[in-house]
């Protein structure tokens, strides 16, 4: 899915993912390496909520990154699913690329530094972005993936620059 | 007439003409003209007719307060009603047509309302339209909704896009004139991020119409000064064209811009709705004038003076040769001394007030203009356009003491701030005695959620009139001190008027029109009143007074403050009505945003959803999901397609997409305990490797959602819920984490994306499985209610044997990225087995077969497991599991439940859904008591006849007895109640 407008909206294709639930402390330190941050997004490693991390890693790494994880989180309590499959990944590039991803989502792309994340929603659907290679990325789940497609090609149509 | 004169227009580009057309009339106008400018340039006196009584009207002001001149503007689908001409902006090719008239504008067969306005007063069609009952229907609505409304709906779709947006400021300033600039000055400097909103497509406000002069500077250069200095601010974003709309709570504000109005099919979306969070609001949007009550003050040519100057400086729009001035305050001499100085002819200023000895009154006689005051007008002489006024005393009944001819009339009964924004919230308003205004009260504020304000206003807002008040109100309200100088002319205070003349008769007062939009005079408030309507909410209901498209911009004030005078008793007694957003109408395609189309709503897919596509599905919306209901083929009707599939999956092989199928993983130490709580049945004693039916409940008792746990291994489980709970489940489940057994230790995941599953269902079932090859699916390896990990066909499977049909069943769930690959490899490899993809009647009618439930079926939250006959899945050595208690509750446990039973036609009809059983006599509403309930009714092309399942009262106790069920044509069908199993009861068929 390919879409160029005042900015490119392209799939980003396969990307792997593993959901990484467990509670802050030494065990999942050693585990992650730098654990991030409320809102954060440290290396591959993004937060999700409290107790739940997103794990970037090439597609075909999914499952030695869970057997890895499930390794150093040995005796601790723990959940590390690999997700990979039930996302879309979007990446939104171009000079203007906030002004696409600000008509569908309740974020502040102004302030969106770097390293940060947003859990929020696109449209009518979950969606969390950062900053991704001189644009955004973008994902949601798979079963609205043409939804979301839609949503940003609407939105980065010629002549509705913001 | 009115006609453009000759130089001047700061807002016109004479060079550019744009051609338009008014009811097919071509006419001419400028680049910088409103559509009102370009009629009046023309001598459209006359732009529409009134609501009720179809008089003629004229366009009464300059701005978005305009209650007459609505147009239809547009054409096919790009037409859109009720467009108001002042806020218009003319551009080549524009096409309006007036509203509210028949057979044309200037000949109208509804004026004659006007001569039987007599009996149609306020409150009129409550009176009339209550008795006799039966005429409502028939007579009156049909009658009252051909002569109602404005303008016509549009029927064509909508040809244009739109969008929605996000912004945040530390500071949004609304409204582009000079306090809401000087206001975005004093923010910007001070670094904070600001946003500042201008509904006009200019700056400035009416500061150059009304030659202010500040800091030495004249209006013009100091508003080109403040925008040059906004643009240069990297903290400070500048948008025209958009309109606050409302304020809502924690400082969220809607606005809406007008990217391509006048710009039609230029490829950019035509509006876009702002949705703004910011954490302070500076409403600086000015005030609106008041018009005056007196006889004839809505024929075309009288207008709000202020609105006069608008036209004849913005655009050089004159709207008569011969302007008589009415006024109750020194603001409206500018019109009378503009007027003048651009050469045209002033009669007489008509001052209500006993003395008029300001500054701009003295500057009028030194021109030699005639001042009368305690003067008034007693009538407007004139039908479609003013001829003349006949004046009178302000103290006195309306005696006529002179006439004079004019083309038009300028009228001023002060100004009011406008508080809307200020109010949306809660914020408090004063009333100001001095300028005979409301204002807000600064010490009300809407309050955020720290109890602090979260809008101030700014300027003519806050109520301050003089340039050098509003320059310093914005200053302050901005926290700056600093304010530049104004030099002003000093002013005399307006005096109170309401009524002219001040004891007008009830000739007169029926001729005074308060709501122009609405047609609603001084007589009928005061009947309102007289009649007891003693709260401005009621007489506004009661009226029409302030409703429709401009919700009293010109009105309210002037509507309560009659009230007042009737009931005798101070207008801040009286209050205001409530002011809602939006501030002025905002197009629903707006509102609607992105959502339409392909986007309306998201559509949930599966892996498979474009082989479905492909291969004539019929769809059946699940949630948010799009399933197959049947795949026709060609001459088929839908049940037909059903019928073939039911008999092929239970002959040779059917394929279901079952992707949509929720699947959560709960894994930790705890887990086994958790589930315990949450199913009925035991979870925790599952063995590795198999599969158990659940059933959860909520704490009430009644049956939520089902489905097939698996146990992975020692500490994780996988929950399969129903297409439609897996959200629900999934969130149901964190709630009791989090929220009450916190520290148990448990963690879920929602994995139902992340698989594609396909259910491999019938007798050929292995052979198909045995063909993609990769595993032992043998009975012996794979036994029923087990599962194994493996490969398929060369796919990563995890394989149950799980069956919601009866029939030998597998359900394969594959990584969702390889989900159609391994769906074509099943229906490539199940061609010679005869397999056929199904879909969810198929599914439907199967499980019926066999007597399962369905939730949302045989459940509507008002069932137990019990009535469901389902006790075998509930644990009788848990101690408790959520329902548990709730279920033990008297009416719960009671034996007189309606439970599920089989139900057998006599004559072998299909029983229709939701049938009802008819038992003897009325319960105490007079209705039929009843017995029970049809929930799932089939043709089973298994059996030959129709099947249904129902809740009977003690059904399962009344084997074999016949019931009848309600026919939507009246009869009655027989039916004998059996087992609810009609297929295979003894399961041979699903464990081979």
């Amino acid at each position: 899915m390919l879409f160029e407008g005042f900015a490119k909206v392209a799939d980003a294709g396969p990307v792997g993912m593993v959901t990484l639930r467990a509670k802050p402390g030494a065990a999942l330190d050693a585990a992650l390496g730098t654990v991030p941050g409320h809102r954060q997004i440290a290396g591959n490693v993004a937060w999700m909520s409290p107790d739940e991390y997103l794990i970037f890693v090439p597609y075909a790494d999914v499952a030695a990154k869970i057997t890895e994880l499930d390794t150093a989180l040995a005796g601790a309590h723990h959940l590390a699913v690999d997700v990979s499959d039930s996302r879309a990944v979007f990446d939104i590039t171009g000079p203007k690329a906030a002004d696409v991803l600000s008509k569908l989502m309740p974020v502040d792309f102004r302030t969106l530094r770097e390293g940060e994340i947003r859990r929020s929603r696109a449209g009518q659907v979950a969606a969390a972005v950062w900053r991704h290679e001189g644009g955004y990325r973008l994902f949601c789940f798979r079963s609205v993936a043409r939804y979301v497609f839609g949503l940003l090609s609407h939105s980065a149509q010629p002549g509705s620059e913001i | 007439m009115s006609t453009r004169l000759s130089c001047g227009g700061r807002l016109i580009d004479r060079r550019a003409p744009r051609d338009f057309s008014f009811n097919g009339k071509k006419m001419r106008g400028f680049l910088g003209d409103t559509l009102a400018s370009a009629l009046l340039a023309n001598d459209q006196m006359l732009v529409g007719r009134s609501f009720k009584y179809h008089r003629p009207r004229g366009i009464v002001a300059a701005g978005p307060e305009e209650p007459n001149a609505l147009v239809g503007l547009g054409v096919g689908s790009r037409f859109e009603p009720n467009q108001r001409v002042t806020t218009t902006e003319l551009f080549q090719g524009l096409t309006a047509t007036s509203q509210n008239h028949w057979p044309s504008l200037e000949y109208d067969v509804g004026v004659v309302n006007n001569y039987a306005a007599r009996f149609l007063p306020g409150g009129f069609y409550y009176k009339t339209f209550i008795h006799p009952r039966f005429a409502w229907k028939h007579v009156f609505e049909p009658i009252i909704r051909r002569s109602a409304g404005l303008g016509k709906a549009p029927i064509d779709r909508d040809a244009d896009r739109y969008e929605q947006a996000y912004d945040f400021a530390d500071v949004l300033v609304i409204g582009g004139g000079v306090a809401g600039l000087q206001a975005a000055l004093v923010a910007g400097r001070s670094g904070a991020r600001v946003l500042v909103l201008e509904q006009t497509a200019h700056w400035g406000g009416r500061a150059p119409v009304d030659e202010a002069e500040i800091g030495g500077l004249t209006a013009d250069e100091w508003i080109r000064n403040a925008v040059e200095a906004l643009e240069g601010m990297q903290n400070v974003t500048l948008r025209l064209r958009t309109m606050g709309a409302g304020v809502y709570d924690h400082g969220y504000v809607l606005a809406e811009e007008r990217i391509a109005d006048h710009t039609p099919a230029d490829g950019r979306p035509r509006k876009r709705l702002w949705r703004i969070r910011a954490a302070k609001v500076i409403a600086a949007q000015g005030a609106i004038e008041r018009p005056l009550s007196f006889a004839g003050n809505d024929v075309p040519g009288v207008m709000l003076a202020g609105s006069v100057r608008d036209f004849v400086v913005n655009h050089a729009v004159a709207p008569g040769d011969r302007t008589v001035v009415v006024t109750n305050n020194d603001d409206a001499y500018r019109t009378a001394i503009l007027l003048v100085e651009a050469g045209l002819s002033v009669p007489v200023v008509l001052d209500a007030r006993a003395a008029a000895d300001g500054e701009l009154p003295r500057r009028a006689r030194a021109m030699g203009i005639r001042v009368e005051t305690g003067r008034g007008i007693a009538s407007v002489k004139g039908g479609k356009r003013v001829t003349g006024v006949a004046v009178c005393a302000q103290a006195g009944q309306g005696a006529v003491l002179e006439t004079i001819a004019c083309d038009s009339v300028a009228m001023s009964g002060g100004w009011s701030p406008i508080v809307h924004l200020w109010s949306h919230c809660g914020g408090k308003l004063i009333w100001d005695e001095v300028n005979a205004h409301f204002r807000p009260d600064p010490d009300r504020p809407p309050t955020g959620q720290d109890g602090q304000g979260i809008v101030v206003t700014a300027g003519s807002a806050s109520g301050a009139l003089t340039t050098d008040a509003v320059l310093r109100d914005a200053t302050n309200a901005a926290g700056g001190t600093d304010a530049p100088e104004a030099a002003v002319p000093q002013e005399a205070p307006v005096a109170a008027i309401w009524v002219m003349p001040q004891g007008a008769g009830p000739e007169l007062r029926a001729k005074m029109w308060l709501d122009y939009q609405n047609d609603v005079k001084v007589s009928d408030v005061q009947l309102a009143a007289r009649e007891g309507y003693t709260s401005v909410e009621h007489t506004k209901r009661y009226t029409t007074l302030g409703m429709a498209t401009d919700q009293g911009k010109l009105s309210n004030i002037n509507g309560l403050a009659v009230l007042s005078q009737a009931l005798s008793i101070d207008i801040p007694q009286v209050g205001t009505t409530t002011f809602r957003p939006p501030y002025t109408p905002v197009t629903l395609g707006a509102l609607a945003g992105e959502a339409r189309d392909d986007i309306f709503q998201p559509l949930r897919r599966t892996p498979m959803h474009e082989w479905h596509e492909a291969h004539d599905v019929e769809w059946e919306p699940v949630g948010l999901w799009r399933r197959p209901y049947c795949y026709r083929r060609p001459g088929e009707t839908s049940h037909q397609a059903v019928m073939r599939e039911v008999s092929n999956t239970r002959t040779n092989v059917g394929l279901l997409d079952a992707s949509t199928l929720g699947k959560i993983i709960v894994k930790g130490p705890d887990a086994g305990k958790f589930l315990d709580m949450l199913y009925t049945g035991m979870m925790s004693t599952l063995p590795v490797g198999k599969c158990r039916y659940g059933l959860m409940c909520n704490e009430q008792g009644f049956l939520s959602d089902d489905g097939v746990v698996a146990r992975i291994d020692e500490e994780t489980w996988l929950c399969h819920t129903t297409s439609g709970g897996a959200d629900r489940i999934h969130a149901w489940m964190e709630d009791w984490l989090q929220c009450e057994w916190w520290d148990w230790q448990v963690f879920t995941a929602n994995v139902t994306e992340q698989y594609a599953q396909v259910a491999v269902v019938g007798p050929n079932a292995r052979k198909l499985l045995e063909k993609l090859g990769g595993m032992d699916v043998s009975k012996e390896t794979l036994p029923f209610m087990q599962w194994q990990d493996g490969t398929l066909g060369g796919f990563r499977a995890r394989v149950y044997r799980i069956s919601f049909s009866g029939e030998l069943s597998y359900e394969i769930a594959v990584p969702a990225n390889e989900g159609r690959a391994f769906w074509d490899a099943c229906v490539a490899v199940g061609a010679e087995l005869g397999a056929m993809p199904y879909g969810t009647e198929c599914l439907h009618v199967m499980r019926a077969e066999k007597g399962f439930i369905m939730i949302g079926d045989e459940t509507d939250g008002t069932v137990i497991p019990q009535d469901l006959n389902l006790g075998w899945a509930i644990s009788k050595k848990k101690a408790d599991y959520l329902g548990k208690r709730g279920q033990e509750r008297a009416f719960l446990a009671s034996p007189d439940r309606w439970k599920l039973v089989g139900l057998e036609t006599l004559d072998g009809s299909v029983l229709e859904d939701g049938a009802y059983a008819p038992a003897e006599g009325l319960n105490a509403n007079g209705q039929r008591n009843t017995q029970g309930r049809v929930t799932s009714t089939y043709f089973s092309p298994t059996l030959g006849r129709g099947i249904a399942m129902g809740l009977v009262l003690r059904g399962p106790d009344r084997m074999g007895e016949v019931v009848e069920f309600t026919k939507l044509d009246g009869s009655l069908a027989k039916a004998k109640i059996v087992d609810q199993v009609f297929y295979d009861k003894e399961g041979a068929k699903q464990d081979v």
